[in-house]
């Protein structure tokens, strides 16, 4: 249902993204051929029209063929689709990981110099747009200490359908800057989700009943505190994977990246609008799936949700 | 069993890592903004389409380094009548796979370009038929005398016939197919290198061809064609020399590349003239104020043009890389003389007086549209010269979009006072009036119309006597450049920026020959 309207929605604003043809045939074409164009691809058909002939040979798996490429989308989309889903899990987890260490030692130590820096720099990280922190990562990075690639992915290895560059040196030093730079919005987000939550539930009762058990610091706060703050955490970091794969457009353009993102970006600007329609169908799908995963998760996670089903059942 | 899988993901480290450092003999790295589109050659009558073809494939007659036909898989041909032409092909050509080129592959690669799902079915339609007559002689007629015929075939390609076959790639993809054509993403020319690696939008890898006829003068082993769509990630790249030679270097990083010390930076002027269209048809502007149409007057049109200070544009917008303007093509186009590229002078005060002389002391309002992704600095150019109309008092006021947009309202015949930029890829002025001055023209949205222009129009497609046909231009030239239909501004440069070691001879084309490249 949320596909069909996105789907519908984008179909809508199709009329507004200007002339494929024009792309499409060179300069001399003259405009009666262009008509006849436009009359195959079936752009002048009323947008209800395309929209029911989108839908129809989508449930078939048929997305047509690109404009601009002129190759099948569904087959432009699974080539690209791996280089995307690396990118996008490389950066959740540094996001993760770093996110929580850095607001476990901001939320403990809030008074330190670090702390602040750690804070104050976040707070760049979020107010900075992502292509001027990539364009920055790469005059530093590649330019001037000249020790990791400024573009592209680096060497692949093909799995089967699946193309990694998690297994070479080169692709693995490729994925560090995008990564990196897709991550830091995120991070930011997550470190001040664990500080807020740290510093509530330090001023719990159990954890005073745990310190005046005498039990070390380091078990308190690593077992105790920050697993129960954890849990707003993976809810919000798992709905953001979705936000990922929608803000790696951005990365991806500056960085090179061979990923959905960059495609639907030249789609754009050819008003390829096959490539278009099928990728935020697409994303609209990713989002869907998510969400729907979250709140199974949730289930898991929360003995309470359990609890609650459960005695409505009984 | 840990650590033998350990030792497998180091042999595959090692083994991907030997087989790069492999390949770095003399391969130049290229980047620009685009990739080729398709590799089928007759799919796409784009420039980074034609750029990445021309490597692999060769046609009839070819463009050298000076812009000169010159014969490539033909080595020499003659009109028999001024409708028929015999091409004698080379004995020894051979495509990269080793099958011997013969009439047959030219044939149906003509045939193949001329398919409805060819891009270049409009360019040769004046070809009404071509034939075999034996193993290496081809005839080519035209429905009329086509004095541009050669121009025209050195953008056609020929393929194998025998591969295209075997690979269903008999026609140029259709839009409208579920299946693909192998074409689009393989290659199989007659060209100095031939493609062995590619990934759209990432990497295509070009191996020299040790079959090609032709005398080799490059030092390369390969080419890399690595698009980078971001402009200073781009240049990144080639500053951090992962990039050898950006041949769509942006014009405010120019400085910054030249004295960096390791890399050079070129310029020539492009084959594209920037100038603005004002609608002379219409009865009423659509965007004015006047309740008339200020644009069918000619001093109006003289007002605006003597009201732009393009040096000033040329220094500041340009940053010194443009040629102004005086007539819509430039140098290396027949018909081009520097009398007529000389622009009238700028005089925002007699610009004052030929509007008041016109009717208009106050000016008038009209909105200016403009593409911003289109040419160099397209939005910049039209901002600077709405400020210098308002000079003279006319307010123009500036609506600027993305390409798609703006040219399919162009073509929509939306608005009054439009930016439009014109190539001459057949390097013949015919190539200018047949689109922008024939009258009811698919591009002539100034509506100009003139019956003697027409006539010269017809002498240029028809007449085979050269010297009776170049009058005809300059005669035509002459009209069109009196009246100001349009308004110049300039001819755009084109740099290309690459390592010292690099060495790519930059063209006005902007296509780069590699089999006159070197590396050191």
């Amino acid at each position: 249902m949320v596909m069909l309207v996105v789907a519908f929605v984008s179909f809508s604003l199709f009329t507004f993204v200007g002339d494929p043809v024009h792309n499409m045939v060179g300069e001399e074409t003259s405009d009666v051929e262009r008509e006849e164009i436009r009359e195959t691809l079936g752009l002048n058909d009323p947008i209800p029209v395309q929209f029911m002939r989108f839908v129809g040979n989508a449930s078939k798996g048929n997305f047509g063929i690109s404009y601009q490429l002129r190759r099948p989308v569904s087959e432009l989309i699974t080539e690209r689709l791996p280089a995307t889903l690396e990118l996008v899990f490389v950066s959740a987890l540094i996001a993760l990981i770093t996110g929580t260490l850095l607001g476990v030692y901001t939320g403990i130590n809030r008074k330190s110099f670090l702390s602040d820096l750690i804070l104050a720099i976040s707070l760049l990280g979020v107010s900075l747009p992502t292509f001027v922190i990539g364009i920055l990562f790469i005059y530093l990075f590649a330019v001037i200490l000249g020790v990791l690639p400024s573009f592209g992915r680096g060497e692949v290895i093909e799995l089967g359908f699946w193309t990694t560059g998690l297994l070479t040196i080169s692709g693995l030093k490729a994925i560090i800057l995008p990564s990196v730079t897709l991550s830091l919005f995120q991070m930011t987000y997550i470190i001040r989700l664990v500080r807020a939550e740290m510093m509530e539930i330090l001023q719990m009762d159990y954890i005073k009943f745990a310190r005046a058990r005498g039990i070390n610091e380091r078990t308190i706060h690593y077992k105790h505190a920050l697993k129960n703050g954890l849990i707003p955490v993976i809810t919000i970091a798992g709905i953001n994977i979705g936000t990922l794969v929608a803000f790696s457009i951005i990365t991806e353009t500056v960085f090179q990246w061979p990923g959905m993102g960059f495609l639907f970006i030249q789609a754009v600007k050819f008003v390829d609008i096959p490539i278009m329609s099928a990728y935020l169908v697409f994303i609209a799908f990713v989002f869907v799936m998510i969400n729907f995963i979250v709140d199974i998760l949730y289930y898991f996670i929360d003995p309470r949700i359990r609890v609650k089903s459960g005695a409505a059942n009984g | 069993m840990k650590i033998k899988s350990l030792a497998k993901i180091l042999l595959t480290l090692l083994l991907v890592f030997n087989f790069s450092s492999a390949w770095a003999a003399n391969t130049i790295k290229w980047s620009m903004q685009g990739d080729s589109l398709t590799l089928d050659p007759h799919a796409q009558n784009e420039g980074p389409t034609t750029m990445v073809s021309r490597q692999v494939y060769e046609a009839l007659v070819t463009r050298g380094l000076d812009m000169s036909i010159g014969p490539q898989l033909a080595t020499k041909w003659k009109a028999v009548n001024p409708t028929t032409w015999y091409f004698f092909l080379r004995e020894d050509v051979k495509f990269s796979d080793g099958t011997p080129m013969t009439s047959e592959d030219v044939v149906f690669s003509i045939l193949r370009a001329k398919q409805p799902t060819s891009d270049f079915k409009e360019y040769i339609s004046s070809i009404s038929s071509v034939k075999a007559i034996d193993k290496y002689t081809v005839q080519i007629k035209t429905k009329e005398p086509n004095p541009i015929l050669l121009n025209q075939l050195s953008n056609i390609f020929v393929m194998s016939k025998a591969w295209a076959t075997k690979n269903f790639s008999i026609v140029p993809q259709n839009w409208n197919a579920s299946q693909e054509t192998f074409a689009s993403t393989n290659a199989m020319g007659t060209g100095p290198f031939k493609i062995t690696l590619r990934e759209p939008n990432t990497k295509t890898v070009f191996k020299k061809n040790g079959k090609w006829w032709g005398n080799v003068e490059h030092n390369l082993t390969s080419i890399e064609l690595l698009p980078i769509a971001n402009a200073a990630t781009r240049v990144a790249a080639l500053l951090s020399g992962e990039i050898d030679i950006v041949t769509d270097a942006p014009v405010q990083d120019l400085g910054r590349i030249g004295s960096s010390g390791g890399h050079k930076v070129e310029s020539t002027p492009q084959m594209r003239t920037i100038f603005l269209g004002m609608d002379q048809g219409a009865d009423q502007l659509r965007s004015g104020n006047t309740g008339d149409n200020p644009f069918k007057k000619k001093e109006v049109r003289q007002a605006l043009y003597q009201a732009i200070d393009i040096e000033a544009i040329k220094k500041k917008v340009m940053r010194g890389l443009s040629e102004p303007a005086g007539i819509i093509t430039f140098p290396g186009v027949t018909g081009y003389t520097k009398a007529l590229d000389k622009r009238l002078p700028y005089d925002p005060e007699a610009a004052k007086k030929l509007l008041a002389d016109a009717g208009y002391p106050n000016g008038f309002d009209v909105e200016l549209r403009c593409p911003n992704d289109r040419y160099v600095n397209d939005e910049a150019i039209c901002t600077a010269v709405v400020g210098m109309f308002g000079k003279i008092g006319v307010n123009v006021s500036l609506n600027s979009q993305t390409k798609s947009k703006h040219f399919k309202e162009l073509k929509n015949k939306k608005g009054d006072f439009y930016m439009l930029g014109w190539g001459v890829p057949t390097l013949d002025s015919h190539y200018v009036f047949h689109y922008l001055y024939d009258t009811g023209a698919s591009w002539n949205r100034v509506n100009f119309t003139n019956a003697r222009v027409d006539e010269l129009i017809k002498v240029m497609e028809g007449e085979v006597d050269l010297d009776k046909r170049n009058a005809a231009i300059a005669e035509a030239w002459k009209i069109v450049k009196d009246d100001i239909s349009y308004l110049p501004l300039h001819h755009q440069v084109i740099s290309w920026a690459s390592a010292k070691s690099v060495n790519v001879p930059i063209r006005p084309n902007n296509e780069p020959l590699f089999r006159f490249s070197s590396k050191n």
